[in-house]
């Protein structure tokens, strides 16, 4: 009985304005994302372009491999291996290049909008500090390690449909390629890659980079990647120690184990999610990244204009 | 309850002294022009109203603390500050779309109709507007918005004179009511005078003049004399005098607070030569001037 009234004072109330009135916190989040994407199209267009460039070079070697040989004298197994090969090629070639992009992006990201002074129309709005620096993380560690494996995958099918209409006509037996190239068991190795490696272990290389880019007075660049160096060379010359460009390098490349080094010989047994999640390096790399976060979040809020 | 409460505000960059103990009470349905040099702190009380700066001091904003609620306080507060700061890589639609999604208080509908009057087209980036353009979405973007403060920072810089009068017309008109209250900087004082309700005048971080429009009209009047009846006036004790071709032009102020003279009145003034209400300017530059002139002296 009492639901009616009060429903209608809390609506009597809106309509007057003295109720805050309130956004989702995911549709900010939403919203704030997809500004990202509009105001950085690089962030779909290069890779794009690299997994044209790519189609574009591999349908050239088709043709040429078509012409030369004339009949294909490899086996299926050495069609697969060939095939595979390539496969690897494309997924890192478009993973390589979706990560420059995102080191670019999270150098900007934070760092372009005190430049343009478009911070203040930002900070006009009932958008937090936080939701704008997560969404700024976002970004690089969830949207690009997504896109880029879509963009894989099509790649890879597209390889895979080439080849097979190369391949027409020339007494190989296609369906085996089909079946033996084990399509879906690489493009799950590599989403797992993808939401570890890039996602994850990523973390603390874009919580620099963004922290950075909300610290910079200028030249982000120059205050993202002088200092690592400046560590390695003291280190170096003081101490004739390499720990941190070590430590440093293992983290581009990754933790050992999660995709058993590349050898795409492997079953599923390479998908070892016990070994990544109990490495220390890679709590230790989310806490550092926490840190990187609670610092940029800060920073915005003192930052204006420059 | 007042929309704006300011007790002792201070901020300091390194030795310089941007706010020195500000009070500063605006009440809901005003319109507050804050006026003063480059320097006098303007923007920066502005910016600790907005939450874009930490201070010293007390300050409520619609009974919330700026520094640490600004998002919060943001659904109901909206400024303009200085006109270049939309995203200039955005296109018009967009600005619409990002707006009504991440604020509560945005009508789209009104938005749209303000810009039809434009000729603003959707799918253009800010970036090929022109200044003036830019200026009219970020209005219709901001009278779009059914928030209870609107903050202007010097809105019309750099704007033609069509502009700026349109500025403030459609700002009076479309989105002004009695609900609202509004707090304006600006250096282009005269276009000012006929819609504010009240008037600040900062100099140096402190507020050196604080009065209603009401109480500015019937308490300062410029007067215009001949040279032979200058002397006359200068009896009268004029706050501030100036030369215009030959003949002298004094302000006074007929309720002054360490009472010099307090016995004049508006006829005996008008006696002398011509009476009228001083511009917002002249009486800065009595306020202000006035004090430099003293400080000068005294060292």
């Amino acid at each position: 009985m009492n639901t009616q009234p009060n429903a209608m004072n809390e609506s009597s109330i809106q309509s007057q304005g003295t109720e805050p009135a309130a956004v989702s916190a995911l549709r900010v989040m939403y919203w704030s994302i997809r500004r990202e994407i509009w105001e950085n199209r690089a962030l779909y267009i290069a890779p794009l372009a690299a997994a044209a460039v790519f189609l574009f070079g591999f349908a050239i070697n088709l043709a040429i491999m078509r012409r030369s040989i004339g009949a294909p004298l490899l086996s299926p197994a050495q069609q697969q291996d060939l095939l595979m090969e390539r496969y690897e090629f494309s997924a890192s070639l478009i993973m390589g290049i979706a990560f420059i992009v995102g080191i670019f992006y999270s150098l900007d990201a934070l760092y372009g909008e005190r430049r343009d002074r478009s911070i203040l129309f930002w900070k006009s709005l009932p958008v937090s500090d936080l939701t704008t620096v997560l969404s700024k993380l976002i970004v690089p560690i969830v949207g690009l390690p997504l896109l880029s494996f879509t963009i894989t995958i099509a790649t890879q099918f597209i390889m895979l449909v080439m080849t097979s209409v190369v391949l027409l006509g020339s007494g190989v037996n296609i369906a085996a390629l089909w079946r033996e190239v084990s399509f879906l068991h690489f493009s799950l190795v590599l989403l797992y890659h993808v939401l570890t490696v890039h996602g994850l272990y990523y973390a603390p290389i874009y919580g620099w980079l963004l922290m950075v880019s909300a610290w910079a007075p200028r030249a982000p660049f120059i205050w993202a990647f002088l200092p690592p160096f400046v560590i390695c060379g003291v280190e170096k010359i003081a101490f004739n120690k390499t720990h941190f460009c070590t430590l440093l390098g293992e983290r581009l490349t990754g933790p050992g184990g999660t995709m058993a080094e590349n050898d795409h010989t492997n079953n599923f047994s390479t998908l070892i999610p016990h070994h990544f999640f109990s490495e220390p390096g890679l709590w230790i790399g989310l806490a550092i990244a926490a840190i990187f976060l609670a610092v940029a979040v800060r920073l915005r809020r003192y930052r204006g204009p420059i | 309850m007042n929309v704006i409460d300011a007790r002792g505000l201070r901020k300091s960059f390194g030795e310089t002294i941007a706010l020195d103990g500000v009070d500063l009470h605006v009440e809901e349905g005003r319109i507050l022009g804050l006026i003063g040099p480059n320097g006098a702190g303007k923007s920066t009380a502005l910016n600790a109203i907005l939450g874009l700066t930490p201070y010293q001091g007390e300050l409520r904003v619609l009974g919330r603390d700026p520094w640490g609620e600004r998002d919060q306080l943001m659904r109901d507060v909206c400024f303009i500050s200085d006109v270049a700061v939309l995203p200039r890589w955005m296109r018009v639609s967009q600005a619409l779309d990002y707006v009504a999604g991440v604020h509560p208080r945005f009508d789209r509908a009104k938005a749209e109709s303000f810009l039809a009057k434009t000729t603003i087209q959707h799918t253009s980036k800010i970036r090929q507007l022109s200044k003036g353009m830019v200026v009219q979405l970020h209005l219709a973007l901001v009278m779009s918005i059914d928030a209870r403060l609107l903050v202007l920072d010097e809105p019309t810089l750099g704007l033609d004179i069509i502009f700026r009068k349109q500025f403030y017309d459609s700002l009076l008109n479309d989105y002004f009511d009695r609900s609202r209250t509004i707090v304006v900087t600006t250096h282009q004082v005269e276009e000012l005078q006929h819609i504010l309700t009240d008037l600040m005048f900062m100099d140096r971080g402190r507020i050196v003049l604080n009065c209603t429009m009401e109480e500015f009209e019937s308490r300062y009047v410029e007067l215009t004399v001949n040279p032979d009846r200058a002397a006359a006036a200068r009896a009268l004790k004029p706050m501030y005098e100036r030369q215009v071709f030959g003949r002298s032009i004094l302000i006074f102020d007929l309720k002054p607070e360490r009472g010099i003279n307090p016995n004049i009145d508006r006829q005996q003034l008008a006696s002398l030569g011509e009476a009228r209400t001083p511009s917002i300017a002249d009486l800065f530059v009595a306020v202000v001037g006035n004090q430099y002139a003293a400080q000068g002296a005294a060292q």
